[in-house]
């Protein structure tokens, strides 16, 4: 298994959508053959189109925001004392977090193939309420598919959503988080593929939403290349970028521009979420050593019993509270391209707290993972060694739990 | 000797009518329950499909995910249904089974070692929900070998020419969805209409079976009686759910149910 070079990595997979011949693919019902395949050829000519590259950088210029900052937390380097610590603040873009970019280009795929409604997923919300905006900007209607549970514990994008316009829909079934929303969501497609576009909110599902997502989140690392030749002169001889994986939209987008990149000049290290320590759930199933199965229509590690049914997970964090992980980052796990870890609920927080006690910064529980492992290894790192941690969402829709685990002098009012 | 599929299709043939296919959850809402369900149902049902369960069904609608809920609940294992299914046969040696359910679980399992299971305790036929052609291909194969029927499924939004290369590749006994919907959809297509593209889908290949499955009721069943076959299975498990919310027994109640199924198409 080898990641070849310049080719994008979303465009190595077989005509069959494997990645190193064994992650990914399309283990769908027969109904969605077909939509699925028009939207694939709709995408294979668009994502080469000038016209609709031209189209996607406007709105992203305009309407995201870009470029997203990418600042030096100077207080926090001091304080850690080993490499320099920098972010990407991704959560700067238009809703708060990089699930803009996604939302945005499946509207404008929805808009092309002439569908009026479009669908979606949302585990901590960000997903949804960025689809539901971008579904009002371009004038279609929007229905998102939201686990219950998650419903009561990201209320404040709840909100946004429907203030957007768009119906939310809780599921009820299984664990009631986004496993189920993403399953509730691709069956509602199934009964209404004729009329309707689905987006399916990470760089998960069947091969082609996966490409789609990361052709997408590849904006961020587009911008961050340009800004660290800006700032460095050129890319940094130790450079490593830290993202915590759910799904792994972010930290795809993220890492992206810098695939070609030896790994010991520009290190990948993906964090994902240990759950509770005391719990033995979690939401890590690269780090745990979980097996091979089939999840949402596509073959990647996945936590689950002997038999293959999914296993539930835990996790402080909505957004990375997920079973399985995107065919690409088992794909780069076993080529060694990336190296994964992951950080507890209790990690993330105190990772929270130390970040805001240093910095004008609020990540949301999801970085706060990745800025865990940053910060405890940029200790150990020599100080010309460029951290670079994607703060890929803001911590607003976190309020209520970050008020319940740590008390009310952590939450900005606003 | 001919597959007991084919041999079931052929004596409703000879009876001049549609065999009767129905679905209950393996293991709902015990594995003793479902056992029972499927001794009571046999003189009236044609083909058996018994549904492995699986706890993230992409194409299955609520019915059928509560039957599945509650069969993983009361701890149904995958050799759970292998000993079902042998100890029906067991019962009644001649007629068909048809497992049906998502890959992942046989993928676990192994493809082989699934096979050799599937043999040994007399599955006649398999349904993979989620592994559609061409990637269905090799396991299709496989199957042949074991003289099991692997089933494609053909749905509404299956192009022509698709339709044309699933079929030529196809075993004798295919299964067309009759309308954009998980399982259990209310019937939003006129089952004239549904006929009429069951029927384009006959021609390509007269000689293979192909039964209509999704929304098919009481109500509806008799309308779609020129089909080779028909599938009942959200109505069944609804039937179940029901008979436990009102502490009645599901084994007699689904038994009744498919007598009346039976009745209708004849």
């Amino acid at each position: 298994m080898k990641i070849k070079k310049k080719i994008p990595l979303i465009d190595q997979a077989s005509k069959l959508g494997f990645w190193g011949g064994k992650f990914g693919g399309n283990y769908v019902p027969e109904t969605l053959k077909k939509p699925i395949e028009d939207l694939e050829i709709l995408f294979n000519k668009l994502k080469n189109d000038k016209k609709f590259i031209a189209e996607r950088d406007k709105y992203f210029k305009n309407w995201v925001g870009t470029p997203t900052r990418f600042i030096k937390l100077k207080n926090l380097t001091n304080h850690v004392g080993g490499a320099q610590i920098w972010s990407k603040v991704v959560s700067d873009a238009n809703g708060g977090a990089h699930k803009i970019y996604n939302a945005t280009v499946h509207c404008l795929l929805a808009k092309r193939s002439g569908k009026k409604f479009i669908i979606g997923d949302t585990g901590a919300g960000y997903a949804g309420k960025m689809l539901s905006m971008a579904a009002k900007k371009f004038g279609l209607k929007c229905k998102i598919f939201m686990g219950a549970k998650d419903i009561s514990r990201q209320k404040p994008n709840v909100k946004a959503m429907k203030k957007n316009g768009a119906e939310v829909i809780p599921v009820y079934s299984g664990s009631q988080t986004l496993v189920d929303a993403v399953s509730e969501c691709m069956r509602f497609w199934v009964a209404n593929c004729d009329t309707t576009a689905m987006c399916v909110g990470s760089t998960v599902g069947p091969a082609v939403f996966v490409r789609i997502c990361g052709w997408s989140t590849s904006q961020i690392s587009r911008e961050l290349k340009v800004q660290l030749i800006d700032e460095f002169g050129s890319i940094p001889k130790k450079l490593k970028l830290y993202n915590c994986v759910g799904g792994g939209s972010s930290s795809f987008g993220f890492w992206n521009e810098f695939m070609d990149y030896d790994k010991k000049q520009c290190e990948f290290i993906g964090v994902e979420a240990g759950g509770p320590v005391k719990s033995k759930k979690h939401a890590a199933p690269l780090t745990y050593g979980s097996k091979i199965g089939i999840l949402h229509g596509a073959a990647q590690y996945v936590n689950q019993d002997a038999d293959g049914q999914i296993e539930e997970t835990e996790s402080i964090s909505a957004g990375l509270d997920y079973p399985g992980i995107s065919p690409l980052h088992c794909f780069l796990k076993d080529t060694k391209r990336a190296r994964y870890t992951a950080a507890s609920d209790e990690d993330a927080l105190i990772a929270y707290k130390t970040v805001t006690k240093f910095e004008n910064l609020r990540p949301s529980l999801e970085p706060s993972h990745a800025f865990s492992v940053a910060i405890k290894e940029a200790k150990k790192l020599s100080k010309d060694t460029i951290v670079v941690v994607n703060s890929c969402g803001d911590a607003y829709k976190d309020r209520e739990i970050l008020k319940k685990r740590l008390g009310k002098k952590y939450v900005k009012p606003n | 000797m001919l597959n007991p599929i084919s041999l079931a299709f052929q004596k409703a043939k000879q009876e001049n009518r549609a065999a009767l296919l129905t679905y209950t959850v393996a293991g709902d809402s015990s594995k003793r329950q479902s056992l029972d369900i499927l001794k009571s149902i046999s003189k009236n049902a044609d083909i058996l499909e018994l549904g492995v369960p699986h706890n993230t069904p992409v194409a299955d609608g609520s019915q059928i995910q509560t039957s599945a809920y509650r069969a993983i609940k009361n701890g149904i294992k995958v050799n759970d249904i292998f000993k079902i299914v042998k100890d029906f046969k067991k019962f009644d040696r001649n007629k068909p089974v048809i497992l049906m359910g998502y890959y992942n679980m046989i993928f676990q399992y192994g493809e082989n070692k699934f096979l050799n299971k599937c043999k040994l305790s007399g599955v006649n036929g398999l349904i993979v929900v989620d592994l559609p052609w061409p990637e269905n291909k090799n396991f299709a194969k496989k199957c042949k070998k074991k003289s099991i029927y692997f089933i494609q499924l053909l749905s509404p939004t299956t192009t022509k020419i698709r339709l044309k290369k699933i079929m030529k590749d196809s075993h004798p006994m295919n299964y067309f969805i009759s309308m954009l919907s998980t399982t259990g959809g209310k019937l939003k297509v006129s089952p004239n209409d549904i006929l009429k593209k069951y029927t384009k889908i006959k021609k390509i290949d007269p000689k293979k079976e192909i039964v209509i499955g999704f929304g098919i009721t009481e109500k509806t069943i008799g309308k779609l009686k020129s089909a080779d076959g028909l599938v009942v299975g959200s109505a069944i498990c609804k039937e179940i759910s029901k008979s436990l919310r009102h502490r009645q027994n599901p084994v007699t109640n689904v038994s009744k149910l498919v007598k009346k199924l039976k009745s209708k198409i004849l």
